[in-house]
């Protein structure tokens, strides 16, 4: 299959995404909210895509306690190895999650957000979660934060929500149909009863459904995530998506559901697989008619720390936290400096943007003819919007598409494999067989540098490695190699295959 | 009468939020039920709390040392479908 079917269509029919000559993914997602929705997600990094290039996030695990199984979940969570949401080192008190916080954002001042995501659901465990909001917005106003749960016990918990000062919150809504609903939850606990099947499935779709409406009505921003499960929910999604937008979620991200055996949940054991990158890019793309969609999702563990696709958790152990000093005033004072610093960068990259889309003949349409086929490159970055990892640091690649309209993200490819655990750790593939696995369908790789032995491999992939745009902005660089590709011919050939890296 | 929890525990404090007769306590390596507190949730509610909310089979057992829920009744995986996995994952 060719790559230049992905979305390209709806592209340039409905002039979404990609209509101007200087297109930034992230800008024209969030380009049509209203200012005060802009301002509010703007150094949010799992709301904004921009603001996850420079903004830190973290989880406290104080949420242990669950209300619903899902297929998906095993709630053996406590691996240290393992990167998927639901798993934890450690499950913190409140006390010592507000410890933790404080000492994060001091060392680590791009930190912004501090999230309850688990490993249960926060709101099956509101003393635990309220208590840490509550000690949180008094020793630490500078942190947003936010929550995400699975809506069981939502209605009940709005009013207590919008007392803390917390203007995001996230629902996993992955049907609004019991049917499926019973495919994917075996059963709730309501009204302390435990509840199966369809039965069971209506009543948390109708107390989603119920507390998104509630959330909207009280101004609070409501993203919905949805794991997308090939053969059950897959083409089910778009309903779900018209549906939570049309009651005023402002932004819809679905993610690849990750079934591995040696996760020990149902569908791993029963062999329900995942989407493949290009599955679930073309779900993404059909309800991006409907809705925002987010793409830059890393669906970390419930006690993840650092910037999105980075996990720091390991430097903030209890043991380490308890030797830190922290001074949470002198702290604040330094992180004011820093926000300042990063919003003024983001500011003059906005106001670039608007210059170049004021010129009315867009430089790269100049250069590069309409009917050019789109190509996929992977870039290596540890933050800051700019090429700046060596090609072996990456533990991820971010994907981004090159089109003559202009350069969209299109999402990120993990290298390494999820733990397996136990007797098994340690066959992994090397780390270069890894990363040449995850850039199927890419045709270059743009990262700050590379080593001989991996150069010649890339080549042999059919995968251009590129070193030579290293420290510059990300999207000028992936333009500017694509040009470069027109240049020499290499879009006259099809693209390459892209085959499941999720498999 | 009372139900206890054993070691496949994983420590969620579901149990713990939802017990009638605050019988069930934070111990190590996990949490724990008060045999003298345990009512089984007679005279509150028709099924015990606990196993009522608990993700993880087998681990409360009730009066005569039964799991409350059996391999395979709350994940809806068949236990010899998990026995095969184990098996070929140690295989690997």
């Amino acid at each position: 299959m060719q790559l230049n079917v992905i979305g390209q269509e709806n592209a340039a029919a409905d002039g979404s995404s990609c209509a101007s000559g200087s297109c930034g993914s992230s800008n024209d997602q969030m380009s049509h909210l209203p200012q005060d929705i802009q301002d509010k997600v703007k150094n949010h990094p799992c709301y904004s895509e921009e603001a996850h290039h420079y903004f830190a996030r973290m989880h406290v695990a104080v949420a242990p306690a669950c209300n619903i199984q899902c297929h998906y979940c095993n709630r053996k969570y406590d691996c240290s190895n393992e990167s998927r949401p639901g798993v934890v080192s450690e499950v913190l008190t409140p006390e010592e999650a507000v410890m933790k916080t404080k000492a994060v954002a001091a060392n680590i001042p791009q930190m912004t957000v501090l999230g309850i995501a688990g490993p249960g659901d926060p709101l099956a465990n509101p003393q635990r979660t309220f208590e840490t909001f509550r000690m949180l917005s008094e020793q630490a106003p500078d942190i947003k934060l936010c929550v995400s749960t699975n809506g069981l016990a939502l209605p009940d918990a709005v009013e207590e929500l919008s007392k803390h000062n917390i203007d995001h919150v996230t629902i996993t809504i992955n049907c609004v149909d019991p049917a499926v609903g019973a495919k994917i939850y075996p059963w709730i606990y309501w009204n302390n009863k435990r509840i199966y099947g369809e039965k069971a499935a209506k009543i948390l779709i109708r107390q989603q459904q119920k507390g998104l409406e509630m959330l909207v009505a009280k101004g609070i921003l409501v993203k919905v995530n949805s794991v997308m499960i090939p053969g059950v929910n897959d083409d089910h999604l778009k309903e779900v998506s018209r549906i939570v937008k049309q009651k005023g979620a402002f932004l819809h991200n679905v993610m690849p559901l990750i079934a591995e055996a040696e996760h020990g949940t149902f569908y791993g054991i029963m062999g329900q697989r995942g989407p493949s990158p290009e599955e679930l890019q073309d779900l993404q793309d059909e309800c991006a008619g409907d809705m925002n969609m987010m793409r830059h999702c890393r669906q970390c563990r419930a006690d993840a720390v650092g910037l999105l696709g980075e996990d720091r958790g390991e430097e903030f152990t209890l043991d380490k936290i308890a030797a830190m000093d922290i001074d949470y005033n002198e702290a604040m004072k330094k992180r004011a400096v820093i926000h300042a610093g990063i919003m003024e960068e983001l500011d003059e990259k906005e106001a670039k943007r608007k210059r170049l889309a004021a010129v009315s003949v867009p430089a790269v349409e100049a250069t590069v003819p309409a009917a050019t086929r789109p190509a996929l490159m992977a870039v290596a970055t540890s933050g800051g919007g700019l090429i700046n990892q060596h090609f072996g640091h990456a533990t991820e690649f971010l994907i981004y598409e090159a089109a003559p309209k202009g350069v969209r993200f299109i999402g990120h490819r993990k290298v390494d494999q999820y733990c397996i655990g136990g007797d098994t750790c340690g066959e992994k593939e090397s780390a270069l067989d890894g990363s040449i696995r995850a850039l199927k369908g890419c045709e270059a790789v743009l990262c700050s540098k590379i080593g001989y032995e991996p150069w010649s491999l890339l080549e042999e992939a059919g995968i251009v490695p590129n070193g030579e745009h290293a420290m510059e902005p990300i999207e000028e660089a992936v333009m500017a190699v694509y040009r470069e590709m027109v240049s020499n011919g290499t879009l006259e050939s099809p693209a390459p295959q892209m085959e499941s890296a999720s498999a | 009468m009372a139900l206890s929890i054993v070691d496949s525990c994983v420590n969620c404090y579901a149990c713990y939020d939802v017990c009638p007769s605050e019988a069930i306590y934070q111990s190590s390596p996990h949490f724990k039920i008060n045999a003298r507190k345990c009512t089984e949730c007679e005279g509150d509610y028709a099924q015990p709390q606990c196993a009522s909310i608990c993700p993880i089979e087998e681990a409360i057992l009730d009066a005569s040392g039964a799991a409350v829920n059996p391999p395979g009744s709350l994940t809806g995986i068949p236990p010899e479908k998990m026995a095969a996995a184990i098996r070929e994952i140690q295989a690997r």
